[in-house]
């Protein structure tokens, strides 16, 4: 009997990996308030769902952005029949703008460079078959989403070679570590393509700063390899230091442009993961063509490319929501660390994202991954939450864990947090007895609620958290 | 400038093949009944424009369909966050069961098996990189879509035999040409994996007959291969004889417990059936478990946008309305088609009779100089240039004779038919003068003919032109 390809029936897809074992394990007992109150809490989704009611309200307001709707019907025809790969020009003029914007308009994007493609999964493909051959390689830096385990290699035949970041200085990208992965690679008789880049980064929450991103630029034109920067989460960036883009950077030093192409999409900023809006930006004239042609593979709906055409044509709507999203983002994000240091653990200092690097490698029982695994294992079936282990991530530390902190309203949170004290109170117990892990210590962390956390920071007339610097800063 | 992948600088996307370039030309003169009446009439796109009036009126009636409602409720972020590539399960009930419908019900489909895609374009595709690999091949009967050179060929390695029908038999499938494309494959040393077809036919129009499809599943038992039977245009069948699926035929033939009835799978989208290109929903069905399992991971790089897949499954959903617009959508078909054929009858030209499609394949090969592939390029460019007509020569389908064309008649107004009809009969009328003069002609001897002829036809061409500016 003939066999399906080897493709079909390999691997590579990714998804045996721990990464999704935990997904599985929420999937058999997700959390519900009312119907599940002891199942697990998702944590390992990094979904940005903190703007709906924002965005719900311009929807209702907008009946005409919906082919649908008695306002938007006459278009129904000839968005239905639109097929075309260009894109509709509309589409395309409102998602540059709205690039640009997230990039506080410091730099314009070319409407005529925006290729459509099947979400950022699509998109990371498409470049990859653009730009490589099977047996060819990227570099990645690690931590980096397992995602591009499957995205960047299963159906191309392309590999990765992890550029290895340590924490001992925050994970950065330094030249050395560039350079020590491309003898790797070169070792391995493998011929670099490409240095794909995640910033702001999936999983650190961090941005890389211009000293960093200038580096990266001389390494790449030195080699002569391209550049990926996947910029999926740029308008997460909540906090100073402000988000530098591949896109600036360019303006200011030399660099051959057709090394240059930008992976974006809609999903994390907007939080609209399911329109599948995945965008590939390119410098390079033939890549903008030849993914034209392949974004056939993958175009997006007219009926979302007419709503996001008239949600990001609103210049009002736009300029509040970037405001209003990272304002919430910041607000989030400050009591959720702010919470668990009170409980002692700490977590990578970060300024954009939908999640935190969080540092639990003192609750490890050794330096090991399968230490790392056991931990992981003791979050999910006691206390319950679904986090992502380094590892799955390629961390070369044992330790860090992704969490997610956009994903759920603030009650789930509250309860999130409440096993969170729980677990580490126990925790700390069994470490080291001591008199102030007494059962009264216990009641006292159960009534720290937000209104403590809020009671200790400096009151606005009109808001009862601190403005985040970055809004300020416009004001 | 960085190396780029040899996807980048091959030609396998087929972008540059005659199908495209009549496309471009009517890109930069496209006809319009006020704005450009001289333009060019596009009768190349398989669009399906004839229903839009019962798609919109359903709209009107729907209106919470519309507003991203369900029983009052919002369902904006439900749908925004929706990325399951498994897919709405409302939608893939509602997807089998008009599949179903389409089939008379004479066989059900199981929702569990179905995969969604962005488009058929993206169906093949991923069908392709589950059941072949570089060295492997597809067998497809000529002629073909051209589009499946870039879908099944570009990105995954993969290669295409052709299995030659020709205009003896009306382009029917035989089992000689089966056996000979399956050995024209060992002889490139190419391993075959499976037989793909499109019924009913892009570009004949016409469906297969039980005979054939008796004859392709005795033929992938017998090799032991997959077959992809893309039915794309299946809701298009607008007479006699009625559509019959391969799923039907496996059924009746008690096959449903087989190794084959996995190896069969079908190819279904609601660009033709419904109209809705755009929207770009495709689907894979498939009775082997381990291909829809791969073709659903695959399907992440090509998802159906929550949006549309909820708006078509309360469409879809709505058995009054799916039963009312195939009834209605076919008849509009078969008046449409009539039309053309009527038309094309006037201008002394015949076409394949078929059944289904929005399209005819037409016999223009009276018309060629000689009976040669250059020939058929010279009218055609005559047709697209002259008269004004993209329509797509069947060279660029792979069809083996020269001078068979295919012609769309479901993606304009009746007005644009009836126009392209006329532009057809004068050109047809010119060609018919040149030919008595070229009778005469014969008598003075082979040779000088054909240069004069070329020279006629050379300098009507440049007559128009010059009327132009």
């Amino acid at each position: 009997m003939v066999a399906m390809s080897k493709i079909a029936t390999g691997n590579g897809h990714g998804e045996n990996s721990p990464y999704f074992d935990g997904w599985k394990a929420y999937e058999t007992n997700p959390f519900h308030p009312t119907d599940r109150p002891d199942g697990v809490i998702q944590m390992g989704l990094a979904e940005n769902q903190l703007c709906f009611n924002f965005i719900k309200k311009w929807v209702v307001k907008h009946p005409e952005a919906s082919l649908c709707s008695a306002q938007g019907v006459n278009k129904f025809k000839e968005t239905a029949l639109f097929q075309d790969y260009h894109g509709m020009p509309e589409f395309r003029q409102s998602v540059a703008k709205f690039m640009g914007k997230v990039r506080g308009d410091r730099v314009k994007f070319d409407p005529d460079r925006i290729v459509m493609s099947g979400g950022a999964t699509g998109a990371h493909e498409m470049v990859a078959f653009c730009l490589a051959d099977p047996g060819e390689a990227f570099l990645v830096p690690t931590p980096y989403y397992p995602g591009f385990d499957r995205d960047l290699r299963w159906r191309t035949g392309v590999e990765l070679v992890p550029v290895v970041c340590e924490s001992s200085n925050d994970f950065k990208i330094t030249t050395n570590a560039l350079e020590t992965a491309y003898e790797k690679a070169k070792e391995a008789n493998l011929r670099v393509k490409g240095l794909l880049i995640t910033n702001p980064s999936n999983p650190l929450g961090t941005i890389l700063d211009r000293e960093t991103l200038k580096g990266i630029i001389e390494f790449i034109n030195e080699k002569n390899i391209h550049l990926i920067g996947d910029e999926i989460y740029a308008a997460t960036v909540f906090m100073e230091p402000e988000f530098v883009s591949i896109s600036e950077i360019l303006e200011e030093v030399e660099c051959n442009r057709d090394l240059i192409h930008i992976v974006y999409s809609l999903s994390k900023d907007m939080g609209f993961p399911g329109f599948r809006v995945g965008i590939v930006y390119s410098y390079n004239d033939a890549v903008v063509s030849c993914a034209r042609k392949m974004s056939s593979f993958g175009l997006v709906s007219t009926q979302t490319q007419h709503l996001i055409a008239s949600m990001l044509s609103d210049d009002d709507f736009v300029d509040n929501f970037i405001m209003e999203s990272k304002e919430r983002l910041f607000r989030r994000h400050k009591y959720f660390t702010w919470s668990l240091s009170q409980v002692g653990i700490g977590s990578l200092k970060s300024n954009a994202g939908l999640f935190i690097w969080m540092d639990l490698r003192k609750l490890l029982k050794e330096k090991t991954f399968e230490a790392e695994m056991d931990l992981w294992q003791v979050i999910i079936n006691e206390v319950k939450l679904n986090v992502s282990p380094g590892s799955s991530f390629h961390c070369n530390e044992p330790g860090w864990f992704r969490v997610c902190f956009a994903n759920m309203d603030d009650q789930t949170m509250e309860v999130a947090l409440l096993r969170i004290r729980t677990f580490m109170l126990e925790h700390n117990k069994a470490m080291v007895p001591r008199k102030l892990c007494s059962r009264s210590s216990l009641k006292l962390s159960f009534s720290r609620r937000q209104d403590d956390f809020m009671s200790q920071s400096i009151m606005s007339p009109h808001s009862p958290l601190p403005q985040s610097p970055l809004v300020q800063a416009r004001t | 400038m960085g190396l780029l992948s040899r996807k980048v600088t091959c030609n396998s996307h087929g972008q540059d093949s005659s199908y495209f370039l009549g496309w471009q030309e009517f890109e930069k003169n496209p006809y319009d009944e006020v704005k450009n009446p001289k333009g060019i009439i596009q009768m190349g796109l398989a669009e399906n424009q004839l229903s839009f009036d019962l798609l919109e009126s359903w709209l009107a009636k729907n209106p919470e369909a519309a507003s991203f409602k369900r029983d009052g409720q919002s369902i904006f972020k439900e749908l925004a966050l929706f990325q399951d590539y498994h897919g709405l399960p409302a939608f893939k009930k509602a997807l089998v069961d008009f599949m179903a419908e389409i089939r008379g019900n004479k066989v059900t489909f199981d929702a569990n098996n179905i995969v969604l895609t962005a488009g058929a374009t993206s169906a093949n595709e991923t069908l392709m990189f589950c059941l072949a690999e570089k060295g492997d091949a597809f067998l497809l009967p000529t002629p073909y879509y051209p589009g499946f050179d870039r879908d099944l060929k570009w990105r995954t390695g993969a290669e295409i035999v052709p299995i030659v029908c020709t205009s003896s038999n009306g382009f029917k499938i035989t089992e000689p040409a089966l056996e000979e494309a399956y050995h024209e494959a060992q002889r490139k040393n190419l391993r075959v994996k499976g037989v793909l077809v499109t019924n009913p036919s892009n570009p004949l129009g016409t469906t297969m007959t039980r005979n054939e499809l008796h004859l392709l599943i005795n033929f992938i038992t017998d090799k032991e291969i997959h077959l992809i039977s893309d039915e794309i245009y299946s809701g298009t069948v607008f007479s006699s004889p009625a559509f019959v699926s391969i799923m039907e035929v496996l059924k009746d033939m008690k096959m449903e417990n087989t190794q084959e009835w996995e190896r069969v799978h079908v190819v279904y989208s609601l660009s033709k059936d419904l109209g809705l290109p755009g929207f770009r929903v495709g689907a894979i069905y498939s009775n082997d478990p381990i291909v829809v399992a791969a073709a659903t991971k695959m399907s992440s790089f090509g998802l159906v946008s929550s949006q549309t897949q909820s708006l078509l499954s309360a469409m879809l959903s709505d058995k009054k309305f799916t039963k009312e617009y195939l009834s209605k959508h076919q008849k509009r078909l078969r008046n449409r088609r009539n039309k053309l054929v009527s038309g094309l009858e006037k201008a002394g030209i015949s076409c394949l009779d078929s059944n289904a499609g929005l399209f005819c394949w037409v016999d223009m090969r009276h018309l060629l100089s000689s009976n040669t592939f250059e020939a058929e390029m010279e009218l055609w460019k005559r047709i697209v240039y002259d008269i004004k007509l993209n329509i797509s020569p069947g060279s660029s389908c792979h069809c083996t004779e020269p001078g068979w064309f295919r012609v769309c008649f479901a993606n304009m107004s009746e007005d644009a038919l009836k126009l392209a009809m006329q532009r057809l009969k004068s050109f047809v009328g010119s060609i018919a003068i040149n030919d008595l003069s070229h009778q005469e002609l014969k008598k003075t001897g082979r040779k000088n003919r054909t240069n004069w002829v070329f020279r006629l036809s050379f300098q009507s061409f440049h007559d128009r032109e010059q009327d132009e500016r």
